[in-house]
Formats: C-alpha cells, structure tokens, sequence
C-alpha cells in the first residue's frame, strides 16, 4: 500500500507544482487563472463532446506509453516511438489507399498488421544495431526518428502525395474505424473512434505477456539484471532485438486513430510528437500498462485542454505545462526518494 | 554543374549553414565530456533564437540580443543542470521535457508579444557591424564564422592543454576516480553543462540574425545534427567541426541541385544515417566517455 501511495504522490506534487506555475503564468499576461483552468476542465471534462476528444487525444499516447514501457521492461530505451509510428502510419495508409478493393474483415486487420510491421521494422533496425554492434538505442533511436520523418516527406512530396497538399490520397472506405458517436450516439460530433478498443486490448495483452508468459519473465529479468538473465542462459541478444521490435511494432499500431479513425488519409506530421509524449506517459506510469491509460487521459486532457482556451490564452500553455510535469516528475522521483530513506532511518 | 562548387559563394555558404551546427556540436561535446548527455540542445537553440529577437527588437542593439540569448540558453541549460546533476533524474527524459518546455514557450511568447503563431518582427542582423580590419577579409568579415574559428582554437586548448579539460574529461571518464583526488564532480559537469547552453544559445542568435526574424520552430532539429555531428566527430571540438563541416557541405549541395538527380530528402537524412553507421563502427569506432549519461553518486556520503 506504501509503494502505492509514494508512486502516486510523486506525481501528483508534481501536477500542482506545475498547474501552479501555470496559473502565475496566467496571471502574468493578465488573466484570471481560476477563469482558464475553469474552461479548460469544463471544456475537456464537463461534457461528453469534451470527454471524446480527450478520449481521441489520449488514444495515440497509450499505444505510443505502452511501446516505450515495454522496452523499459527489457531496460531499453526508446526514444523511437514517433518515427516508429510515422513508418508503421505510412505502411499502414498504403495498404489502405492500394487494396481498395478489399473487404473491411481483411482490409482492417491487414492495414493494423501493416502498421505494426512497419514500426517494428524501425523499431527492429535499432534493436539489431544494440545487439549487434553493441551501439546505444537511444541515439539510434533518436537518429531514426529524423531517417523516418524525412522518409515519409519523399513519400508523400515525391511519391504518393496529392500535389499541393501535405497528405495522401484517402483510404479505401472499408478500412475506416469507426467514430463512436456513429455507432452508439456517445461523444457526439468527436472523432473519438474504434481504435481506442485497439488500445485497450493492446494494453491487455501487454500485461499478459509481460507477467504471465515465460518470454515476458525473460523480458524482465533482464531488465531488472542483465548479468542474471546471462546466468540463466537467456538468449540476450535475441530477447533485445525481439524487445525493440515488438517496442517498435506497438508505436506503429498507435498511427491508426488518426490515419482510419479521423483524416482517413497519411498526413506529414500527423503523429504531432506522441511518440515523445508516450516517453512521459511511461515513465509517469512507471511502465504499469493500466496506469498507462490513467496517464495518457491525463496528457488527453491537457493536449485537448489547450484548444478549449486558445480563445484566451494561447493554447501552447499546455505545452509548457507538460514540460514542467515531466521535469518535476523526473525531479521528484528523487527527492521522494530521498525522503523515504531518511525516514526509513529515523523509524 | 562541378563548377558551381568551387567558389567563394559555395564555400561561403557551406560555413555559414555549418555555424548553427557547430556551435551547438561544440556545445554537446562540452557536456558529454563531463558525462552529461543534452538533447535540449534542440531547445536551447529555438530559445537563444527567440530571445535574442526579442533583445534586439527592443533595442535595435545585436549585443544586446545576443545577450539575451546567451542568458536563455544559459538558464535551460541550468535547469537540465538542475534536474540532472543535483536530483540525478534521468539525462534523456529531461532534454526531451526541455525541447517540449522550449517549443511552447517560444511560441506562447511569440503569440502574446508578436501576436503571431508563427513568426515574430523584423530585426536588423549582422550587417550592421563593422569591425575595422576584420571587415576587409572575406568569410572573416562575418563575426560569427571568425568567432566559431577563435573558439574552436580555445576549446581545442581548453580540452586537451588546460586543467579544467582534464578535470572535465575526468569526471566524464571516471567520476569515482575523480572524486577521491578531490575534484568537485558535481560542480565541472555543472561548468559543461552551461557552457553547452551559451553556445548553443549564440548557435540561436545566428539563426535569428541570419533571417532577420524569429519563426516557430526554426531550430528545425539542427540540435539534433549537432550531436549527431559531435557523435561523428568522436566527443572532440576538431572532429565535431569538421563532421558540421561535412554536413554543411551536404546541404550546400542540396540546395546547389535542388531538383536534379538526388532528392533533398536523402541529402537531409545523410547527417543521421552517417551518425548510425560510425556507431555501429563501421567507418572508425566512436565512443562515449565512459560515465556519459550515468549521473554521479558520491556513495561515501
């Protein structure tokens, strides 16, 4: 129960340090904190409109959390996951836009396929490389990212793309998942979609693999010692490689809310940086796959929250709110540290 | 076509693409020696780039907008510091919150100062010195190129001829080691740190003064290249140069044959390809410092 309560409280600190700080930056430029946060909780939280939007923000960032932790588990980091999603995105898109005359049961499995392989691929070129040659994933990673979105810039600006536009032309109709507020009348008018369904049973398998699967013990064994996972004979390299992919594969699935649930075609920039929000998300979460979707709620709140008080405020005060998080999270995770142990001694 | 190649134009051009590298490259190489990896650099140099605008808008007066931008990148560059040496939190996650911290503040700032998303007012550039002598030289009679030269001279000194670069690459190499020949590890990786954010700061101020404005997200991941270039460049000031050189030299290239043979595109991926590649070892084995990334611990405490 104490291990709960000091993940929590680390966090939480931090997300009133920073609505806080928020609030003296309000102040600054001459508005009513009370008034802005007030619309943007209303906004994001009081109605189902708001809920589904949140909702559809939030989507993107639980696949691109969940890709990142599961490489933490095997104590890798992935900086990757946005170059991971913009491949896995363009896989899948081209699968949509070329197979047109599929029917839904095939196409819709087949551009979710599509989309994992691609991001695995990415994600895979790193895991090889540290295995391999023994270099650091996460500059790799980070180097990939940049390969990635100027990949996808010659796909769609030289290749694929609608002249005079930033996209590619729209996907087949049957590979569009479908909003919510179509099928059940919830959320109506968001774009809030079936990929959220995706998410969920994503997370659930990621949570069967990780803790009941002798791969999953394996995964985090060696994460937790890598010389322990040598004794016993796993197959390291293998596992790291499998580790990435799989990271890899996850953050690609996270391009199919925008791509199938919302435009229903690839745009450059799509992925809007989830990728690098997916690290926070993680680590806020501490790589729990359940507290991933809690976290990733929270960041759909503030991502969607900026839109709701751009009126008054510019809308990249929740930028800047979600960096100070990060910063004070990662700073607090210290000094709670810290604190424990000097209460440890003094008890 | 070649012969667009060799003249003073090209040659001219390649420096000047390669200065908003190098400073933020030397920059990198500053603080990974002292076993602090920044990837805020990207950040530092969107920030340096919007406050030295915003100084010299005001002023009408470059130094004091260079000033301005210095102090940005010296404060982000303090708050990593923060964060990183004196809590120990995680070097990567706290250069990734800081690109994020730097992306929306500038362009919340630029919204409520400029009114525009996007780009801020005319500022006046580096036309406007005038330095007796320097002004004759070609490429020298540009301060910036002249100053990355003076400074890389120094920081080739500084690193391998003076005190504070052994210390520094000490407490890169061998924090533990350093600490018991009582070398304040905590306060020389602070030093490169800082120095990483003032250089990267003036890389913003160049950025700024070559287009006469400040646009959103202008830094355009030449932070990235730049410790791709460090990378390249084996955590060395020479070689760091000389990799922004080469990169320089790519892009100068590119927009020499814009539209012909090879897409623009390839050209911009050369810089990360390159950094994977000597990574991996194939060209010539780069490696880190040996405690680069891991923050020190004293466990004597």
């Amino acid at each position: 129960m104490n291990k709960v309560i000091y993940s929590i409280l680390g966090p939480l600190a931090a997300i009133i340090i920073a609505l806080f700080i928020g609030a003296i930056i309000i102040s600054l430029i001459g508005k009513d904190p009370v008034e802005v946060y007030g619309v943007l909780f209303y906004g994001t939280l009081g109605n189902s409109y708001g809920i589904g939007q949140v909702l559809f923000k939030a989507t993107p960032l639980i696949f691109t959390g969940l890709s990142v932790a599961f490489a933490f588990k095997a104590g890798l980091f992935n900086i990757g996951a946005e170059g991971q999603m913009i491949i896995g995105g363009f896989a899948a898109a081209w699968t949509g836009f070329t197979f047109v005359t599929l029917p839904w049961i095939i196409l819709i499995p087949l551009t979710i396929i599509a989309a994992f392989v691609g991001g695995a691929l990415w994600g895979f070129i790193a895991g090889y490389l540290k295995a391999k040659y023994g270099s650091h994933e996460v500059i790799n990673t980070i180097m990939l990212n940049f390969i990635a979105a100027a990949l996808a810039s010659y796909l769609v600006n030289e290749i694929y793309g609608i002249p005079a536009t930033i996209h590619t032309p729209e996907v087949s109709g049957s590979s569009f998942l479908l909003r919510f507020d179509a099928i059940t009348g919830l959320f109506p008018g968001s774009p809030f979609n079936t990929s959220f369904l995706a998410a969920i049973l994503c997370t659930i398998i990621f949570y069967f693999i990780i803790n009941r699967t002798p791969f999953g013990y394996q995964i985090r064994t060696l994460g937790l010692n890598k010389n322990a996972a040598e004794y016993a004979r796993m197959k390291i390299k293998k596992l790291v490689v499998l580790s990435m992919l799989i990271s890899g594969g996850i953050a690609g699935i996270g391009s199919i809310n925008f791509i199938f649930g919302y435009k229903h075609y690839y745009e450059l920039g799509f992925s809007e940086g989830a990728g690098y929000i997916g690290i926070a998300v993680a680590l806020i979460a501490r790589n729990n796959p359940f507290a991933i979707i809690i976290t990733a709620f929270f960041f759909g709140i503030l991502e969607y929250g900026g839109l709701t008080i751009n009126t008054m405020v510019p809308k990249e005060l929740v930028t800047i709110l979600q960096a100070l998080l990060i910063i004070l999270v990662i700073t607090f995770v210290r000094i709670i540290d810290v604190l424990k142990i000097k209460f440890l001694k003094s008890a | 076509m070649i012969e667009n190649i060799f003249t003073y134009a090209f040659l001219l051009q390649t420096l000047r693409i390669s200065v908003p590298y190098f400073l933020p490259s030397l920059g990198a190489a500053y603080s990974e020696k002292g076993g602090v990896v920044n990837i805020g650099l990207e950040g530092i140099l969107l920030t340096g780039a919007f406050f030295t605008t915003l100084g010299t808008y005001y002023t009408q007066n470059i130094w004091i907008g260079i000033l301005c931008g210095l102090t940005a990148g010296f404060l982000i560059a303090l708050i990593h510091g923060i964060a990183t040496i004196t809590f120990k939190a995680d070097q990567i996650v706290s250069g990734i919150a800081l690109n994020l911290f730097a992306l929306g503040l500038t362009k919340f700032l630029c919204r409520i100062i400029f009114n525009s998303s996007s780009n801020s007012a005319r500022i006046p550039g580096l036309e406007t010195v005038n330095i007796p002598l320097l002004s004759s030289i070609p490429i020298l009679n540009n301060i910036f190129i002249t100053f990355c030269i003076i400074l890389l001279i120094l920081s080739q000194i500084i690193f391998y001829r003076s005190k504070f670069g052994l210390r520094l690459r000490a407490v890169g190499e061998n924090p533990a080691a350093a600490d018991s020949l009582g070398i304040n590890v905590l306060r020389i990786r602070y030093a490169g740190v800082l120095i990483s954010g003032l250089l990267a700061g003036l890389g913003g101020a160049w950025l700024a003064f070559d287009q006469h404005s400040f646009t959103d997200g202008m830094s355009a991941g030449r932070g990235f290249i730049a410790l791709a270039a460090m990378i390249v460049g084996k955590w060395k000031p020479m070689g760091a140069a000389a990799a922004c050189l080469v990169f320089g030299f790519a892009e100068s290239i590119s927009i020499q044959f814009q539209g012909t043979a090879i897409p623009t595109q390839f050209i911009q991926m050369l810089p990360y390809i390159l950094t994977i590649i000597i990574l991996a070892g194939f060209i010539g084995k780069s490696t880190p410092p040996a405690a680069d990334g891991i923050p020190y611990e004293n466990t004597n405490k």
